[in-house]
């Protein structure tokens, strides 16, 4: 075991861990946000430059600190590391830039778009964006397209963390869909039209972190705080069949599979819990589901605001 | 979206004997290092690169089509669109700027009376500009074909024209 | 100062680019040498005494880059060679391959030898197809008079040295983009580490070095490292070829000995003879587009009134307040009569577009500094977008997975640094900017 502090709180973890995984160790608010990075997902990270880092310390045979901001998803601790995040200035402001590039061509569709209120922009936006944009340009626009017949890529909304181009390649057999062009018009695309037909292409949607994949099954039926998370599971023979069904009333709205604090799914048996489109897409009715209990959603998320029971009690003083 | 074409398309038996002799020039299992190569060979037998050809090369290499797709998008000199006989692609970079090559697209787009992107109505031109080509010292210049023309001046860009007109670059 | 040539002195000698030739004027004595009288380390030893710097732009020296390659028992190893020559302002390259071919295939054996690689690669950018070809055939000539192949020179060393062209983008000049096109696919940087010198070309130790660096590994093995390291001054050993363009009287490329005065460099007879036309000199960016910009009176001199030399250090001096950097040595000359804000433009234009997009730094704001100055070039800019620019600078340099988004953001920052006037007076009087010049800057009374 190695020894490394990150905001003054020292953590021990294997050798190889990222700055980032031991970060995630600790837990609190020491820890980096990440757009790209998906622990479950080898080969992800490194692009977005949100989970940037200052090291004031190598390690302690070499204790010069790194000149430049490290991605800490992709850097590996070394011995006697010191690690600033919430502590460092310098990280603030700068992650504060990549923010505020991440924001320049994003529509700020909020109000219309079912990823609000479970979006990692909009928090990342929250914490470090400005009431007010300097970007005077016109906006990089695309046309919503239905990427198969259960998902919809809104281009516009777009930070190309690449996580979904990793699901196609780690989780299908046959990937039709990809990062074509480059620089500013590089977009997530099939080139011609194309469906992406797999049993496991739904978790494409579930890794998106911002709204650009959405669940057509799902789009505006509901604000996601308006829903009850629940934790179900289903007997099914392609998938773990343990999953989160977002309930209002007696109805189940959408499917999704359980995710962690970080937004990732969650490990169940020490296998990413991924679920197949059949759990997601067609199971909405809730004789398809054992449903065990209220899923614990952070208690800052605007989810578990107690959104929904205001939303019912409304509705109930309605009725009677 | 791309450009949409259909049907099958066949390389020329020279194109695929260079194909295959490109491929088995690689270790086994890294045939699709081949990818960039085959792409210039195919437009230069088809004149661009289309998606039935794009299919075409991943079948040949045995990847999927989307893995030809993104890396065709991503390097500037395929023709994803159809393009003129001739493409004239025109170096825009400051060291060819310096010494006028804003004044010589200007000159070709009047002389070709078409817009940088355009083609010509007898489909013989095609006007493009390039970032940096590699010839700053000897600028301005533009590439066609694989071709460098440089030390270029309205003169020499009439020259020039004519000469493509009559074939004579249609050799080696 | 003598004027020394190891790599371009017989180009124009009738038929030099063919083997023959080539042979009968001392060629291939390298790999004779090495591949009969020293083991591969000596090799490496004797590029690391010669102080060799990659010559690509860096800077970092060859030798101990080498001696970075690991070498696990069983892996295959590679050297590659880095052709994709696309820095606006450098095109010597292209010059060396074209007119010397059988140099650099000589280096890549030579090299390779020393680095126990057996397969080896050029990539070279596919605008320079016509060269591929004129590698090809040296290559082909190699072959047959058993320089590549197996058993060089009954020596038991094999090595097969393949070209491989790119389709079109800038960005596969950064090394480890460079071995993703070489591999077939986007020329997307990796994450580092790991380091090529550990994974590379297929995930095996690679050593990726530029053409002139491995054109140089010929006189270090010939005269050895500590003959080269006699030529240049301090840590600038040996020749080094610049690319001058812009606005000369004799553009073009030369091979000079590091140390050699920008001022006779500029001026002199040997040399670029010269501002073409009679104008006077504005600027001056000495190392590629992704180098500062100086002024014309930073150019010649030092801020500290020293006289600017040739080398790493001397073009360096002042650090980024008043010097640049060496870089790749493409020399881009500016007459009093053109634009700093549209070259700057021009530049930022040139970076956005040959961005890859992986990153959001780079991707979103090379676009971003492209637009405003875009706005600022063609009369519709104000002064908050001259400080919107600079941060939005500070905010790309150092945060990005390679160093695109360092060499989009330095021209930027210096142009302002420097000419901070002539994009004020872009903005108060936008109708003035669209049909004359600025002119020239004047030099600062009090010491920079």
């Amino acid at each position: 075991m190695i020894k490394v502090t990150i905001d003054d709180i020292e953590i021990e973890v294997e050798p190889g861990t990222t700055i980032l995984n031991a970060a995630r160790q600790a837990g609190g608010d020491i820890v980096p946000p990440a757009m790209c990075y998906y622990s479950k997902l080898p080969g992800t990270g490194g692009k977005c430059r949100t989970c940037l880092v200052e090291v004031a310390a190598g390690s302690t045979a070499d204790p010069r600190p790194m000149p430049k901001l490290v991605a800490s998803c992709s850097t590996a601790v070394m011995d006697g590391m010191i690690v600033k995040n919430k502590t460092s200035e310098r990280v603030h402001n700068n992650r504060g830039g990549v923010v505020e590039f991440l924001l320049i061509n994003h529509p700020l569709d909020c109000p219309i778009c079912d990823q609000a209120g479970e979006c990692h922009l909009q928090d990342l936006g929250y914490e470090h964006g400005s009431a007010k944009t300097r970007y005077e340009e016109k906006r990089r626009t695309y046309d919503p397209i239905d990427i198969g017949n259960k998902i919809k890529l809104h281009m516009n909304r777009c930070i190309l963390c690449y996580r979904c181009v990793h699901v196609a390649n780690q989780l299908t057999d046959k990937r039709v869909h990809g990062v074509l062009h480059r620089g500013e018009h590089a977009e997530i695309s099939t080139y011609i039209e194309n469906a992406i037909e797999n049993d496991f292409s739904g978790n494409m949607i579930d890794v998106c972190p911002v709204g650009a994949l959405t669940d057509k099954t799902f789009r505006f039926k509901s604000r996601v705080w308006f829903l009850k998370p629940m934790e179900a599971e289903c007997s099914c023979t392609k998938c773990s069949g343990k999953a989160v069904v977002w309930m209002f009333g007696n109805e189940i709205y959408r499917v999704t599979a359980r995710k962690d604090k970080y937004g990732e799914v969650e490990n169940i048996d020490d296998k990413a819990a991924w679920i197949c489109n059949d759990c997601r897409y067609d199971k909405k009715d809730t004789s398809k589901w054992n449903i065990i209990g209220p899923r614990s959603i952070n208690r800052h998320s605007v989810i578990s605001q107690g959104k929904y029971k205001t939303f019912m009690d409304k509705e109930q003083k309605k009725i009677s | 979206m791309a450009h949409t074409d259909n049907g099958p398309v066949e390389f020329s038996a020279e194109t695929m004997s260079k194909i295959n002799e490109l491929i088995a020039s690689y270790p086994e299992g890294k045939h699709k290092s081949a990818l960039i190569r085959i792409l210039h060979l195919v437009q230069t037998e088809k004149g661009w690169v289309s998606t039935p050809s794009m299919n075409k090369v991943a079948e040949i290499l045995n990847i999927q089509p989307i893995e030809v797709y993104e890396v065709a998008t991503f390097y500037t000199m395929f023709h994803l669109e159809p393009v003129g006989k001739y493409v004239f692609e025109v170096c825009r970079t400051g060291p060819c700027m310096l010494v006028g090559s804003d004044n010589i697209i200007e000159y070709i787009e009047n002389k070709l009376n078409i817009k940088v992107g355009e083609t010509t109505n007898d489909g013989v031109f095609t006007l493009k500009t390039a970032e940096c080509l590699g010839g700053c010292g000897y600028a301005p210049l533009l590439q066609c074909k694989y071709k460098f023309h440089e030390h270029l001046t309205k003169e020499r860009v009439d020259e020039l024209i004519e000469e493509y007109r009559s074939g004579k670059h249609d050799q080696n | 100062m003598s004027n020394r040539k190891l790599l371009i002195e017989n180009v124009h000698v009738e038929g030099y680019d063919t083997f023959d030739v080539y042979r009968k004027h001392g060629g291939y004595r390298s790999v004779e040498k090495a591949l009969k009288s020293m083991t591969p380390d000596e090799v490496v030893e004797e590029v690391k005494k010669s102080g060799l710097r990659g010559r690509g732009g860096a800077g970092f020296p060859t030798g101990m880059k080498w001696s970075f390659l690991a070498k696990p028992e069983g892996v295959q190893r590679h050297l590659v060679c880095n052709a994709d020559e696309s820095e606006p302002g450098t095109f010597k390259d292209r010059y060396l391959m074209e007119k010397n071919p059988h140099l650099l295939i000589e280096g890549m054996i030579t090299s390779s030898y020393a680095l126990g690689a057996n397969l080896s690669f050029i990539y070279i950018r596919g605008e320079f197809m016509y060269i591929l070809h004129i590698l090809e055939k040296a290559i082909d000539e190699a072959y047959a008079k058993g320089f590549l192949g197996k058993n060089i020179l009954g020596s038991g060393y094999d090595l097969d040295l393949r070209v491989a062209p790119g389709g079109g983008a800038y960005i596969c000049g950064e090394e480890t983009a460079l071995l993703e096109s070489l591999e077939g696919k986007r020329g997307n940087p990796r994450m580092k580490p790991p380091f090529p010198a550990v994974k590379g070309l297929w995930g095996n130790p690679t050593v990726v070095n530029n053409v002139e660096s491995i054109a140089a590994v010929v006189p270090i093995v010939n005269d050895g490292g500590e003959e080269y390291a006699k030529i240049g001054i301090d840590r600038s050993t040996g020749t080094k070829l610049i690319s001058a363009s812009g606005n000369l009287v004799r553009p073009g490329v030369y091979e000079i000995e590091l140390g050699l005065s920008v001022e006779e460099f500029i001026y002199g007879d040997d040399y670029c003879r010269g501002i073409a036309n009679g104008k006077k000199l504005k600027a001056c960016v000495p190392g590629g587009s992704s180098v500062p910009i100086l002024p014309h009176f930073l150019v010649t001199k030092t801020a500290a009134g020293a006289d600017r030399l040739m080398t790493y250090e001397s073009l360096a001096d002042g650090g980024f307040a008043t010097g640049s950097m060496l870089g790749s040595g493409g020399f881009i000359v500016f007459d009093e009569d053109q634009c700093i804000v549209r070259n700057t433009w021009n530049f930022a234009r040139f970076y956005s577009h040959e961005s890859c997009g992986q990153c959001s730094p780079c991707r979103e704001g090379t676009g971003w500094m492209e637009k405003v100055l875009h706005r600022l070039e063609h009369g519709h800019g104000n002064m908050r977008d001259i400080e919107l620019l600079e941060e939005i600078n500070k905010k790309i340099e150092g945060n990005t997975i390679c160093p695109l988004g360092d060499a989009a953001a330095w021209p930027v920052a210096a142009a302002i640094r420097h000419f901070r006037d002539e994009f004020e007076w872009h903005v108060n009087e936008p109708q003035q900017a669209q049909t004359r010049n600025y002119g020239l800057i004047t030099q600062p009374s009090v010491a920079v």
